[in-house]
């Protein structure tokens, strides 16, 4: 199950880290609740494109989403904002996920991708099911998958 | 990869016998050093795909290849539709047709060389590049459909290009059996303000000049000598086919329990040829390989234009295109089969009736990138790769190391000053992006090839060297 985490940001009691995949990038969200898991799990796709920091929260989108179970309802979060980046042209450095059996109300706070000061390393082209999984361990929540870039 | 699992067939050829659940063996064709590099996800991906309803003879795995999704990248796998066969939006992948483009230019590299740094800053001004790019085409939704339809076909009529440039396109530049109201509205939004782009990550454009030939006679039927420069072109669908294999691959998944299919990774997600998901994907991923097409055909007009600045004496007809992440309804051996290719380059040796006229003595040209460092190769089918797996051969390098772990290792602006210094012009909107793609984050291509050559997958016929990359 992925590997070791390569890059974190501890700086909150909820927070993300990437694990190395050999092509592309694994991300993984950390949090006391599963929404807040998910939540981390969308800045860590963020902090593969640019540092998300960086991004200004000038607009918020709401996403609505739902699968049949909570890891394809990951993806599916994920997928829906890599939709939303890529037709808007946007990028996102803040979220909130509201969960409710099976759906999920999400809000993302953004930008439009400004080249000069994001440097956009690569862009997401989707989140795949490749260590696919959404578990409470130890008390703790973690949402994870391998976004192919 | 642990040796002592594989069974040794020849030298440049091992096979995973059948066990378990395993419907056929899994072969991977490669050297004993590219086998031990190999990580054990590739062992448990191509013992995965052997599993699958309907699978055919062996799942195949390139000498290239790495840990994937559900298959592994470079994984080839083929399908009876007789025998219960699958289709699997997981086996080829989000970037449907992501392919290489090779373009002649008439130049050598002293012509080249003399407007290096002017022809860079024209390539890198006309060709949209990087995240958030879009192109100076617009299209709506009747147009979009006229586009997947009909693939580089449409963009000639469009006036990108000439018809003659078809010929040289796998399928003709038109990928027949699309189906545009298969493909969803998502999808088509995606692509609106995407044709002409050129994407990021490891897509880039190269002008390149010939540094070896190895097989003189298939140099001279492909057009190419020592010191020719050429372009590549290496980007896909866009947009449009990543939505594509993101639609499916959940409809897939959720479908497989009432199909019967027993999935032993979510990631090959998959549905039987005969059915209606089955079709339906079919269609929709036809239709994107018409989109990489037209997209690689509208590139290719900015590539020409670009040039008539600069060295208006350049011709770039082109030498040939190929696509890496498809399924292909192909005749082997007497059977339809449905081939997958995932990471993986069509190869179909002398002779075959798909090729044009001017090739079909030669053998299909295979189009190989390596990283912006090292260089690239072209290849040509040949009898033998006919008969090892499908007519498939290698597609690349391969990451041999992470991106997060390449971005720690090197700066983007020292990358750039080192090839500067050999002779290679890099223009990039991304540091990072540079970084994460330096030459050393990506295995040695020379052994990828070699190997290739020695399992009889596929023959060399010359290396290309980068002078301008243009990278995403």
């Amino acid at each position: 199950m992925g590997g070791d985490p390569i890059v974190s940001d501890y700086g909150m009691r909820a927070h993300w880290e990437h694990f190395a995949h050999e092509a592309d990038m694994g991300v993984r969200g950390i949090g006391p609740s599963k929404a807040q898991a998910f939540e981390q799990a969308a800045l860590a796709m963020t902090a593969i494109i640019t540092d998300p920091s960086t991004v200004k929260a000038l607009e918020m989108i709401r996403i609505e989403c739902e699968a049949p179970d909570d890891e394809l309802l990951l993806a599916e979060w994920l997928n829906s904002l890599v939709y939303e980046m890529s037709t808007r042209k946007m990028l996102f450095g803040r979220f909130a996920v509201e969960l409710r059996q099976g759906a999920l109300l999400g809000r993302a706070w953004g930008e439009r991708v400004d080249p000069e000061r994001h440097h956009p390393a690569v862009e997401v082209k989707g989140a795949t099911y490749t260590s696919l999984r959404v578990a409470l361990e130890g008390g703790t929540w973690i949402a994870q998958t391998v976004v192919d870039v | 990869m642990d040796l002592a699992l594989l069974t040794r067939r020849r030298e440049h050829e091992w096979e995973i016998p059948a066990q378990g659940a395993m419907r056929v063996p899994a072969v991977i064709f490669a050297s004993e050093a590219l086998v031990r590099q190999m990580d054990h996800k590739v062992f448990e991906q191509a013992v995965n795909v052997a599993m699958l309803p309907g699978i055919v003879t062996a799942s195949f795995v390139m000498p290239d290849a790495h840990w994937g999704y559900g298959f592994p990248i470079g994984g080839v796998a083929a399908f009876d539709a007789d025998e219960g066969g699958v289709v699997s939006a997981g086996g080829v992948g989000f970037d449907v047709s992501c392919g290489v483009r090779c373009l002649h230019t008439g130049l050598k590299s002293a012509a080249l060389r003399a407007a290096q740094e002017a022809l860079a800053d024209v390539l890198y001004a006309e060709i949209p590049v990087g995240v958030g790019s879009t192109g100076g085409i617009h299209l709506g939704v009747a147009e979009t459909d006229a586009m997947l339809a009909g693939g580089a076909s449409w963009a000639v009529q469009n006036g990108w290009g000439d018809a003659q440039d078809l010929q040289r396109i796998e399928e003709r530049g038109q990928m027949s059996g699309a189906d545009p109201h298969s493909v969803s509205a998502r999808a088509k939004q995606r692509q609106q303000d995407e044709m002409g782009t050129l994407g990021s990550g490891n897509h880039y454009l190269e002008v390149q000049h010939v540094t070896a030939i190895f097989d003189s006679e298939l140099a001279r039927q492909f057009g190419l000598e020592l010191d020719d420069v050429v372009v590549m072109i290496h980007c896909g669908s866009r947009g449009l086919g990543h939505q594509i294999g993101t639609d499916f691959l959940k409809r897939m998944a959720m479908a497989a329990g009432a199909y019967g299919i027993a999935l032993p990774d979510r990631e090959l997600a998959c549905a039987p040829i005969r059915s209606e998901l089955g079709q339906s994907y079919l269609g929709a991923m036809r239709a994107a390989i018409n989109c990489a097409l037209a997209n690689r055909q509208i590139l290719t007009h900015l590539v020409r234009r670009s040039f008539a600045h600069v060295l208006p004496e350049a011709k770039l007809p082109i030498l040939y295109d190929v696509s890496h992440n498809t399924c292909k309804l192909e005749q082997h051996g007497g059977r339809s089969l449905y081939v997958h290719r995932k990471g993986a380059t069509r190869a179909f040796g002398p002779g075959h009736p798909e090729l044009p006229e001017a090739l079909r003595d030669a053998g299909q040209p295979v189009l190989i990138g390596g990283s912006m460092g090292t260089g690239s190769y072209i290849l040509a089918g040949t009898h033998s790769s006919q008969r090892q797996a499908f007519s498939s051969a290698c597609h690349g390098a391969g990451r041999a190391m992470s991106r997060h772990q390449a971005s720690r290792t090197w700066r983007g602006r020292e990358v750039i000053e080192a090839l500067a210094a050999r002779g290679i012009t890099v223009r990039s909107p991304s540091m990072r992006g540079v970084a994460e793609e330096a030459p050393e984050a990506y295995k040695d291509v020379n052994a990828v090839v070699d190997a290739a050559e020695a399992a009889g997958l596929a023959r060399k016929v010359a290396r290309v060297e980068p002078l301008i990359c243009i990278k995403g």
